[in-house]
């Protein structure tokens, strides 16, 4: 009786010596966390953020050719191509190239259509907004350079 | 007893009240380091460098914030609780000697007094219970009441103990009295006894029965916001910078070490005891009420009492 009972209180010191021995340890390493927004995490390679227009390198205009095969790929018909030739091209580029990203489901099957890779996954993490809608038209154009800009100013200079 | 006079006390409570906020101040600061260390977080990191001024701007919040009173509260005791709960803690931050010659006022039975004035913190939590017409505050109330009997009697026979092998109850003559050999190395077990003893009577997680929040929101406090939620917070730490204290002058051999000077001594030394509970805290999971009364009752009270009484004998042999 009185052997279990120091041995149940010899036995819980030290598996308490053993626990703190784990937070000891745990503080003495390195922190898991990064102090947003002043640092962002290094995403893996493959992460998938929203879908993004590839640009063509040389230009920077998006190598899509509006041919709506995303567009018609997506369960969730969550994109929106529209596209034209611009002056002296020969394929279509995009003018309007709209995401509803609050319907999105990132699965990735526009981003496989493709014919020529014009799509692919953004590592842009740190997305919100004060209102559903800020997401139901991501214009995907907006951050490449447009083959249509020289010309429409041009036209606006005409008109 | 030297005599007593009015500038004495102003300057010693002024100096007092100077502590305590800086202590809390820093204590909380650590507390949010160490458990964000430990869960590899970064803790605060935003108002001052590492954050050290978090406490400040969380303590400008509170004290902007509304009081609010539960409708059939008992107002008297509500208003009551928290003063009750912070305002001995001026007093007993009076006989802990920093060094032999800084310390307010001299008692000769400093230690009792300041044990004493530790169960008002009981008390203030019994009112707040009470008075906040909650059923949550009144299981933590009462729970803090079953806490306290629990432990004051073992803490009470480990704290005979040393006063046995010092002959005083002054905390000055007890600190004095280990000038050679620190009292945590000639009585381990009454040292271990009493740092269960001092989570237990702080309050503080594995025992902070009164205000578990898994099981009753937030125990006694869960009525008070604003100035009265700080008051208690004020109290929580205060509360572990004097038992931490006391334990300090008992155990550890108060100011004496070599090299630095004697307060610097005696503040590393609290400061490391601080550390520890704060460690505890982030480590143990919190007990259930019967397992800590089991503890109470059927460990902590029978070894103290037979380390007493072999102490006892050993000494007067
Ligand atoms: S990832 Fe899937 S759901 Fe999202 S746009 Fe592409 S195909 Fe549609
Ligand atoms: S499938 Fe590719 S090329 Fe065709 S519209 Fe979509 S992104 Fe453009």
């Amino acid at each position: 009786m009185i052997t279990s009972y120091v041995h149940e209180i010899v036995r819980g010191t030290g598996s308490l010596l053993a626990g703190m021995k784990v937070t000891i340890k745990a503080m003495l390493s390195r922190t898991q966390t990064v102090q947003w927004p002043r640092q962002y995490l290094t995403l893996p390679q493959r992460f998938r953020g929203h879908i993004q227009l590839v640009p063509v390198e040389s230009t920077g205009y998006p190598k899509c050719f509006a041919c709506g095969n995303c567009a018609r790929t997506c369960p969730s018909k969550c994109i929106t191509v529209k596209g034209k030739k611009p002056e002296g091209a020969k394929k279509k580029s995009p003018t309007t190239f709209l995401l509803d990203f609050t319907k999105c489901s990132l699965c990735g099957l526009c981003v496989e259509s493709c014919p020529v890779s014009a799509l692919g996954f953004s590592k842009d993490y740190a997305m919100a907004g004060p209102s559903r809608q800020d997401f139901a038209e991501m214009d995907l154009l907006s951050s490449l350079a447009s083959p249509f800009s020289t010309q429409a100013s041009k036209e606006k200079d005409h008109g | 007893m030297k005599d007593i006079n009015l500038l004495h006390i102003v300057i010693s409570l002024l100096g007092i009240m100077g502590m305590v906020s800086l202590n809390a101040v820093l204590v909380v600061w650590l507390e949010r380091k160490t458990a964000g260390r430990m869960q590899f977080r970064h803790g605060p990191m935003e108002v001052g460098f590492h954050g050290i001024l978090q406490t400040l701007a969380d303590g400008i919040k509170l004290v902007s914030k509304q009081l609010v009173a539960p409708s059939h509260a008992d107002t008297a005791l509500f208003i009551m609780a928290p003063v009750v709960s912070l305002v001995p803690i001026f007093v007993a931050m009076m006989p802990i000697p920093f060094s032999a010659t800084i310390l307010a006022h001299e008692t000769d039975t400093g230690l009792l007094l300041v044990i004493a004035l530790g169960l008002l913190n009981t008390l203030g939590i019994l009112l707040a219970g009470w008075g906040s017409d909650n059923k949550y505050g009144l299981l933590g109330g009462t729970r803090a009441v079953g806490q306290i009997l629990a432990y004051k009697i073992p803490l009470l026979l480990t704290v005979l103990t040393i006063v046995i092998l010092a002959g005083s109850f002054s905390l000055r003559e007890i600190a004095m009295s280990q000038n050679g050999l620190w009292n945590a190395f000639m009585q381990p077990v009454a040292f271990l006894i009493y740092i269960v003893c001092i989570v237990l009577e702080t309050n503080r997680s594995p025992f902070d029965m009164a205000e578990a929040e898994s099981e009753l929101v937030a125990g006694f406090h869960t009525e008070y916001s604003g100035m009265a939620f700080s008051m208690f917070f004020l109290a929580e730490y205060s509360y572990m910078f004097v038992a931490a204290a006391l334990a300090t002058v008992m155990f550890l051999g108060g100011w004496h070490g070599p090299i630095l000077p004697a307060p610097i001594w005696f503040i590393l030394k609290v400061y490391f005891l601080l550390f520890l509970m704060i460690w505890f805290r982030w480590t143990f999971p919190r007990v259930r009420i019967d397992q800590m009364l089991m503890m109470g009752w059927k460990v902590l009270l029978p070894i103290s009492l037979i380390n007493f009484l072999i102490t006892a004998v050993v000494l007067a042999l």
